[in-house]
């Protein structure tokens, strides 16, 4: 299944300077590890040693936080759109 | 005048030329991994994707000195310049001049709720746009300055959006500003009135947040300064700024307890950031004191990973009448965990009613008309009290971060005439006023 992935500006390095490159996965995981294949070195910046997402990186698959859903497992339909976002807020 | 490192500041080089902009800020340093960045518009880490935040070297060697040198100052936050990432002559700049609000001494809501020692709030609700985002926003706007931005924008659950959007208008920037489509017409009305952009998106903060993060890598946000993402590090070191007012406003005197809302809990770190400065300055006495963190029931995500017992905080979807503190994921969450427990503190949650009633408790008592996030606090205060979690003996300063006007919505259902009478004396003694 192929998905169309919007990389963050400070990992573009890794895609060369695109904003947004396509992956192939049914689940978030396999996407991650489609990413690292034609990427090298971009996995270790959104996961950690224990190979969790890192806690300030937010992953979304179409409009839904993956930590809503199913994490790693989440599933990537055909066609869908992965965002990986740096955590920011505001507020108080 | 000799220099000290302070927070994570290593480095013993002196600011170069370039980074004058920035007062005594040397660099960004990331606060997961400690990686070192210059001073620039970023505000994640390129390794880990930690928060970065500012670090100095701050004037040290004098305190007297400084201490002089700050009550001298103008009655704004810039009477603290030489300890922000701010240059030297700010405040000759144009800009709202935020800060120096009143600290209350509030003896009438200490005996309503218990309080032997001296109770204080901190009222933020006098900065020119009435909230604590003025302060925040105002360094924010010194560094799209430098960097060279030409429009400022943000993300906002209402308040910030009102404080960008006046900044703007002071400084010089056009202003184009996104909210939630839903919030409260007071703050709606104030966002726009500056004559900037506003756009109201279909979703929560969290979906405002996430939009605002996917536009700065975009063609369409170039050139933009959006002061709570990517001018983040200079924005958040506004806050310290409520640290230095009240030490200073309690005649140098560290607070024994502060009760600080929380959203991000950006606020609160940076609160904790302010005091632990002023204490390796020498400008107060070195002595322990418990921060405690605020949240509405539906929205507490680091009140119930407090509670728990958890290191990491579990993202909610907010539903509560505390919109400006209604942030599902609250990015600094585990940080706040950090500093509640280091210090011996507590976070804790209120329902809405309980919002609203303490609402009008503060109003009823001080003559202080707080907005919801004002509520939170002083009626988590009042449960800290109940629940022993906070010494009503000791010296405690609750924050009122924003103007009751905003959110009139909370409390009209329950507020309003006395009687409605006719014109008349007999109407009156009838309506048993009297």
């Amino acid at each position: 299944m192929s998905v169309n992935v919007r990389i963050p500006t400070i990992l573009r390095t890794y895609t060369g300077g695109q904003a947004e490159v396509t992956a192939e996965g049914a689940t978030l995981a396999e996407v991650l590890a489609d990413l690292e294949k034609n990427h090298q070195g971009i996995a270790a910046r959104v996961l950690d040693d224990t190979g969790k997402l890192r806690r300030f990186v937010n992953v979304y698959v179409n409009d839904d936080d993956v930590r809503f859903a199913d994490g790693l497992a989440t599933a990537t339909p055909d066609g869908a759109g992965v965002s990986i976002i740096p955590a920011v807020a505001g507020g108080c | 005048m000799a220099v000290q490192s302070v927070e994570s500041s290593t480095t013993s080089s002196t600011p170069s030329a370039a980074s004058r902009a920035f007062g005594p800020a040397v660099a960004l340093s990331c606060r997961e991994c400690g990686e070192r960045f210059e001073l620039g518009p970023v505000f994640a880490c390129e390794v880990c994707f930690g928060p970065l935040e500012v670090a100095y070297e701050l004037p040290s060697g004098d305190p007297e000195g400084l201490r002089r040198r700050i009550e001298a100052g103008p009655n704004s936050i810039w009477r603290y310049a030489p300890l922000l990432p701010v240059p030297a002559d700010v405040a000759d700049l144009p800009s709202l001049n935020p800060g120096f609000t009143q600290l209350v001494k509030a003896d009438n809501l200490a005996r309503e709720l218990g309080v032997t020692g001296e109770l204080h709030i901190k009222d933020d609700s006098g900065n020119p746009t009435h909230s604590f985002k003025d302060r925040v926003v105002a360094i924010a706007v010194q560094a799209a300055r430098t960097f060279g931005f030409t429009t400022l924008s943000c993300s906002s659950t209402g308040n910030l959006a009102g404080a960008v959007g006046a900044a703007a208008a002071r400084a010089g920037f056009r202003s184009c500003v996104f909210i939630p489509h839903d919030l409260e017409a007071g703050k709606v009305v104030m966002a726009a009135v500056y004559g900037g952009d506003l756009v109201g998106i279909e979703g929560t903060y969290d979906d405002v947040n996430r939009f605002c993060s996917e536009l700065i890598g975009d063609p369409a946000g170039e050139g933009w300064g959006f002061v709570n993402v990517n001018l983040r590090p200079y924005y958040g070191e506004g806050s310290k700024t409520l640290a230095y007012e009240i030490c200073e406003q309690l005649g140098w005197r560290l607070p024994d307890q502060i009760v600080i809302p929380i959203a991000s809990g950006s606020q609160l770190t940076k609160i904790d950031k302010g005091l632990k400065e002023l204490i390796a300055l020498g400008l107060v006495e070195d002595k322990p004191y418990k921060i405690f963190g605020a949240q509405a029931e539906g929205c507490s995500p680091v009140s119930a990973a407090f509670k728990a017992g958890h290191d990491v905080v579990r993202p909610q979807k907010p539903r509560t009448i505390a919109k400006s503190l209604a942030i599902g994921n609250p990015a600094d969450g585990p940080y706040v965990l950090d500093i509640a427990r280091r210090t011996g503190g507590a976070v804790e949650d209120v329902d809405d009613e309980r919002i609203v009633d303490a609402i009008k408790l503060l109003a009823r008592t001080e003559g202080i008309f707080a907005e919801t996030a004002g509520g939170v606090t002083v009626g988590v205060t009042k449960k800290l009290i109940e629940d022993g979690l906070l010494d009503p003996s000791l010296t405690t300063v609750v924050l009122n971060t924003g103007d009751g006007l905003k959110t009139l919505d909370a409390v009209a259902p329950t507020t309003g005439p006395s009687a409605i009478i006719r014109p008349t004396l007999d109407s009156f003694r009838e309506a048993g006023l009297v």
